[in-house]
């Protein structure tokens, strides 16, 4: 390209460009300066400077099996993280609502679905297998959907237009009618998850690489795989049709909304439903790990970091947020836990988050709010 | 001007027969009265201001008849149906579109995708085909955008059909307004001080659109406006409130001179 054209003198690089150079500056020196205080021996083994700073990096170099399965163990939480702060982020986006009772919600439709399944084999005798399992999904979807129905009825309707606090104190209460309903109908006790009936793939296979061995379960491989894709899929759905264009645009503005024809009690109702569906498929995956009982719930409070991190209004927040507390638990965890004498993994999350917010109050991708005085 | 047969409305209603006839209605909030016992009527094909100082009650009016309000007392017959309660998207769909006076878009999302929501009711592929998006939910889309591109070019904003509405200079946005208004193929525009803020360049164009969507597609008008000069030269009948009463109605000639509009924009020496 010839330069003669144009007289002014043209920047080198881009400012987002020279944002990325200043920050691998910034890391490089930092780097830099760990190399020569250790090699200097200022900075002897054993050291806390050495254990925090150095200790992890020279693990990570060493054992890079090790740090393979990390990553993908990160990698997987964070894939399942990203889901549930979708719940909310769909929520909060088209009805401005927070929803504590996001998380009861995960719970209630896995309980569902295998509630269902067992009062179907075991009281009306039906044979077990994938084709009962898949009665009691389509049962479970069913639920959410009366479910979405009922909140915008009961809950929705009359409280429209009031203050966000009222709005979230109404889904607090959902939360506890939603523990005690569930406790009613199936039982307080765990359940354990019908992955086998659902299809879903078990065991685990084991690679060399490396120099070392890497171990994959295959659930948490479709679990990436079908949260990817359903956080795809949504994305895809919300840009470029009809009823994600009206979901965006009653997100936006109500009034404009409603003045085009789009009906505010519709919309709710497709977007409770679709958090629902979203609960069901993380209860689905998150039960298939451990058991699927009340407990689950709290899993909804690590969705609170993500949102910090990602904001409350974006969705490739959602994902980008969920990917950096997953990875940055596991590796938090595995690298710098035991310096703690292990277990950060249940704080970390808000530590980063907490760092987060010093510098981008919004978070990652949320709406700068500029207020014109 | 060359005859043209006045073009019949899908309801039967002809041009300059009652479309909208607002009888005795009077709107309370708590205490204090928006609207007392206003009448007046729209006809069909015609450009109607409505005029008054601020806090006369004119948006209000506005949003008795677009749904956002409900009426303590009167009704507002429209198309020969005596309406009780009509929500937004009621009146949306029965062919009612306006625009606000503090510009009401959707700022995140682009020019062409703002226009498309006003195709909203236009559209009917159920959420199966939209799942998918193929087969009849492609072909929909497909021929709603060539309408909405229509609108584009009618409004000359072929250059920002790609850029998020929010980033658009105020005159702009109002254009865009009155688009997604456009998109909805209305039998009656509403539309809420569609000059506020603009510069007089802006404001020319404003008028000359609304003279085109008034006289080519036959649109039925009711407008807000602050700026005599352009009531005076745009509308057929313009019907003036003050403090919630109307106080005058008639042609822009008559209504100009009557004693009472005159006092009410400069004052009455008590």
């Amino acid at each position: 390209m010839s330069a003669v054209t144009s007289s002014a003198p043209k920047p080198l690089l881009s400012p987002a460009m020279m944002g990325a150079v200043k920050t691998l500056g910034i890391m490089a020196a930092i780097t830099l300066t760990i190399v020569v205080l250790v090699q200097s021996g200022a900075m002897p083994k054993g050291s806390i400077g050495h254990n925090v700073l150095a200790a992890p990096f020279i693990d990570m170099w060493e054992l890079p099996d090790l740090l393979v399965q990390t990553l993908w163990e990160g990698l997987v939480a964070g894939v399942l993280y990203a889901l549930i702060a979708l719940g909310f982020v769909l929520i909060f986006k088209a009805s401005g609502v927070f929803n504590f009772a996001q998380g009861i919600m995960v719970v209630f439709s896995a309980l569902t679905l295998v509630g269902s399944y067992e009062i179907m084999t075991q009281r009306m005798g039906l044979p077990t297998g994938t084709v009962v399992a898949i009665l009691a999904l389509i049962i479970a979807i069913a639920t959410m959907f009366v479910l979405a129905w009922l909140v915008e009825r009961i809950v929705l309707r009359p409280l429209v237009n009031q203050n966000e606090i009222i709005m979230l104190m109404a889904t607090v209460g959902m939360t506890y009618f939603l523990i005690g309903f569930g406790e009613y109908i199936f039982g307080g006790s765990p359940k354990v998850m019908i992955t086998k009936e659902l299809g879903l793939p078990q065991g685990s296979t084991q690679f060399n690489i490396l120099g070392g061995r890497v171990n994959i379960q295959h659930l948490d491989v479709a679990a990436a795989v079908i949260a990817s894709v359903m956080i795809a899929g949504l994305a895809f759905f919300f840009q470029y049709t009809r009823i994600g264009r009206a979901l965006r645009a009653v997100a936006d503005s109500h009034k404009a909304a409603l003045s085009v024809g789009i009906s505010l009690n519709q919309i709710w109702v497709i977007v409770w439903f679709t958090a629902g569906v979203v609960a069901l498929v993380t209860g689905i995956m998150w039960g298939a790990r451990s058991d699927v009982s009340f407990a689950l719930e709290i899993i909804a409070l690590k969705a609170l970091p993500v949102l910090i991190l990602g904001g409350f209004t974006s969705v490739p927040g959602a994902i980008v947020g969920g990917l950096i507390i997953g990875i940055g638990e596991k590796m938090g965890e595995g690298y710098w836990g035991p310096l703690f004498g292990g277990g950060i993994e249940t704080w970390l999350a808000y530590v980063i988050a907490l760092g987060f917010l010093l510098f981008r109050p919004q978070g990652l991708f949320g709406e700068k709010i500029i207020e014109r005085i | 001007m060359l005859h043209v047969s006045p073009p019949l409305a899908k309801t039967g209603i002809a041009k300059g027969e009652v479309l909208l006839d607002v009888e005795n209605v009077s709107l309370r909030f708590g205490g204090v009265k928006a609207i007392s016992d206003v009448s007046f009527d729209i006809r069909k094909g015609e450009v109607r201001a409505i005029i008054g100082p601020n806090g006369a009650g004119k948006t209000s009016m506005l949003n008795c008849i677009n749904g956002f309000y409900f009426p303590q007392e009167g009704h507002i017959t429209y198309k020969g149906m005596k309406r009780t309660r009509v929500r937004p998207h009621e009146a949306a769909s029965s062919g009612i579109a306006r625009t606000f006076q503090n510009v009401a878009l959707f700022k995140g999302m682009t020019t062409l995708d703002n226009i498309m929501t006003g195709r909203t009711l236009k559209m009917n592929v159920g959420l199966f085909w939209q799942l998918l998006r193929f087969g009849p939910a492609m072909r929909e889309e497909i021929e709603h955008r060539r309408k909405v591109e229509d609108i584009v070019d009618f409004l000359e904003i072929q250059a920002i059909r790609k850029i998020p509405v929010g980033k658009l200079p105020y005159g702009l946005q109002k254009r865009v307004e009155l688009g997604r208004a456009l998109a909805m193929e209305p039998e009656l525009l509403l539309l809420d001080e569609p000059m506020a803020g603009m510069n007089l360049e802006e404001k020319e164009d404003m008028c000359r659109f609304i003279l085109d969507v008034n006289q080519t597609f036959g649109t039925t008008i009711a407008l807000i406006e602050h700026d005599m000069g352009v009531v005076m030269d745009l509308s057929d009948r313009v019907v003036v409130l003050e403090y919630g009463r109307k106080i005058a109605d008639g042609t822009p000639e008559v209504v100009k001179a009557d004693q009472k509009v005159i006092d009410a924009y400069l004052g009455v020496a008590h």
